[in-house]
């Protein structure tokens, strides 16, 4: 089964052209309901409210506004928030290119396959190039009026990659915060804990997991349709040891009786 | 999820709301134990925009039914899957907590890996994980120091908003952060989209694109390349109406000093990770709430009602935030209340 792509642009390296096409390389598996009045079964509809007058205003009448720490709105026109918008455009700009790794994976947004459009020489240089220099790309590119940046990268089986990345105003990185204090830890407890978390080791298989909660949602929903009743499966009561070093040790003791 | 706000798909307001916890439940690694928070770590909008009205009226979002032509209250809106016929099967929060109750209470740590191991494809989104309460402060900060000196994540499910997720946990700066990751099979082959693997590369093609490659390389990310300029163009806009006072006007005064009417996702995380230095309002008292997630018996019980029953109790007692509140919320905002 051959995907549609859903975006074709030119990847510019320096002077080098390459035309190539976007597939989306995830897919929504989630379960999506719909909001209801309970009375009658109607989807709601959502109106913008005026809260003082309750009065519902159309979007088409609606501006935006910025709210400064002092308690100011200032004004944004929709035809100035238009002129904001990038020029359109077919390149995909590729500014630079960083060692495998460099790019933290905290930005990646969204991953798109690239097929060639075209000639499928010049792409597969381009892939083979980037894997013998372990390099992956920061690319820019406009995408439907939306300006984007993303890496540029070869997957495992040597198939181009361009995965979208969040701009550096959207990511709040914990070094900006400050973590919680308090008295100093005891290094015993933490010699504890990091014991009980190497038994607790191992290799990361994604295949392992499944979504068992969405085919439960379905059955929940297919049983309900046919005016079956759901058996409730009573919440397991987990053990709790509220002291914390007495947690560790008996954790570790239960962790090493299972190995 | 935050950024699937679609039209009759979540019961939150789009605009305006603030930011808010969007799950909030308990760690448990072992026997421990320590209830946390779950906060966005990305901003949906890196310089927030209020919706307003044509005279600079702050706008909220309600819910109608078009039939009735009257907005709704909160317990009037139900959950409902479209058959193939059109028709709705209404399902309620708790038979969907119901249908996995420790994974909807608990992100339980079993599994530990070197993150290097995960392929960033499956990486989705970035959360903040913040101490609930007070006597959660030790076992978080016990937890996340240890897995910072591991330099390891922790794997684990859970449910959030009737969905399933697939975490890793890491500590970064005394911080805890969950990723939440695809399942695998959110996640397409290249087989699939029909796209040629290994393709063979002509030598001197590779030649020139390594020629290019060489001419822009660089060691590390500039951050700066990563700036978005709309935003900074809108900052600039802004920023010359402020100077010029043109079309600025005062914004009018918020009705309550509510967590919940903060906008700016940071200043929330910040109160929640060091609230000795920013709460404002008085902590939790300690004995009032010292056995929550170990049930109690009697009326007291209020891990044992449903959410419905708590937002009821939340609401004759008028607790503010209560309509964006999650169930462990709800608990404890009811603890703290006396109710």
């Amino acid at each position: 089964m051959a995907a549609r792509a859903m975006w074709k642009g030119v990847l510019r390296v320096g002077e080098e052209r390459v035309p190539v096409k976007l597939y989306s390389a995830v897919q929504d598996r989630s379960v999506h309901f719909r909001l209801l009045h309970d009375e009658d079964h109607v989807p709601v509809r959502q109106r913008l409210v005026e809260p003082e007058s309750e009065r519902i205003v159309e979007y088409s009448e609606t501006q935006r506004a910025f709210l400064t720490p002092e308690h100011d709105l200032v004004a944004v026109r929709p035809d100035e928030l238009d002129a904001l918008a990038p020029e359109p455009s077919r390149d995909i700009e590729v500014l630079r290119f960083v060692p495998v790794g460099a790019i933290d994976h905290r930005w990646y947004e969204r991953p798109y396959f690239l097929g060639p459009d075209g000639k499928a020489g010049e792409l597969a240089a381009l892939v083979a190039a980037m894997r013998e220099t372990g390099r992956e790309g920061l690319a820019r590119w406009v995408m439907r009026k939306k300006a984007y940046r993303g890496a540029l990268r070869a997957a495992a089986d040597g198939v181009p990659m361009l995965v979208t990345l969040r701009s550096a105003e959207e990511v709040i990185v914990a070094s900006e915060l400050g973590a919680p204090q308090g008295k100093p830890l005891d290094e015993r407890e933490i010699a504890m804990a990091q014991q009980l978390l190497s038994i607790l080791e191992a290799p990361f298989d994604a295949e392992q997991y499944k979504d068992e909660y969405r085919e439960r949602v379905l059955e929940l929903v297919r049983a309900k349709a046919e005016g079956k009743t759901i058996r409730r499966v009573p919440a397991r009561r987990q053990r709790i040891e509220p002291d914390l070093a007495k947690a560790l040790r008996e954790s570790l003791e239960a962790e090493r009786k299972r190995a | 999820m935050a950024d699937e706000r679609e039209d009759g798909e979540d019961l939150e307001p789009i605009d305006g709301g603030g930011v808010r916890s969007l799950w909030s439940g308990s760690i448990t690694f072992g026997l421990l134990s320590l209830a946390v928070d779950l906060f966005p770590a990305v901003r949906t909008e890196a310089l927030p925009l209020k919706l307003v009205d044509s005279s600079l009226r702050p706008l909220t979002r309600r819910y109608m039914c078009p039939e009735h032509e009257r907005f709704l209250a909160r317990d009037e809106i139900v959950r409902g899957f479209e058959l193939d016929d059109g028709e709705f099967v209404v399902v309620t929060d708790d038979e969907l907590e119901a249908l996995a109750p420790e994974k909807s209470r608990a992100i339980d740590l079993r599994k530990f890996v070197d993150i290097a191991e995960i392929d960033p494809m499956y990486f989705e989104r970035s959360y903040f994980l913040t101490p609930a309460e007070n006597e959660a402060n030790r076992a978080y900060r016990l937890l996340a120091e240890t897995m910072e000196r591991s330099g390891r994540a922790g794997i684990a499910t859970f449910v959030m908003r009737g969905k399933e997720y697939l975490v890793a946990l890491l500590a970064e700066n005394g911080v805890l952060r969950a990723e939440t990751l695809r399942f695998s099979d959110e996640i397409r082959a290249a087989e699939d989209v029909g796209l040629p693997i290994d393709a063979e590369a002509d030598p001197r093609h590779v030649e020139r694109f390594r020629r290019a490659i060489d001419a822009l390389a660089a060691d590390e990310v500039d951050r700066a390349l990563l700036r978005d300029e709309r935003i900074e163009r809108l900052r600039a806009l802004i920023d010359d109406k402020l100077a010029r006072g043109v079309d600025v006007e005062k914004a009018p005064e918020a009705e309550e000093e509510d967590e919940a009417e903060i906008i700016d996702l940071m200043e929330v995380l910040k109160r929640r990770l060091q609230p000795e230095q920013r709460e404002r309002a008085p902590a939790a008292p300690q004995a009032a709430r010292h056995d929550e997630g170990r049930g109690r018996a009697g009326a007291d019980d209020l891990e044992s009602r449903s959410k419905s029953e708590l937002y009821e109790r939340a609401k004759a007692l008028n607790l503010p935030g209560r309509s964006k509140m999650g169930k462990d919320e709800l608990i404890r905002a009811l603890r703290r209340a006396g109710g």
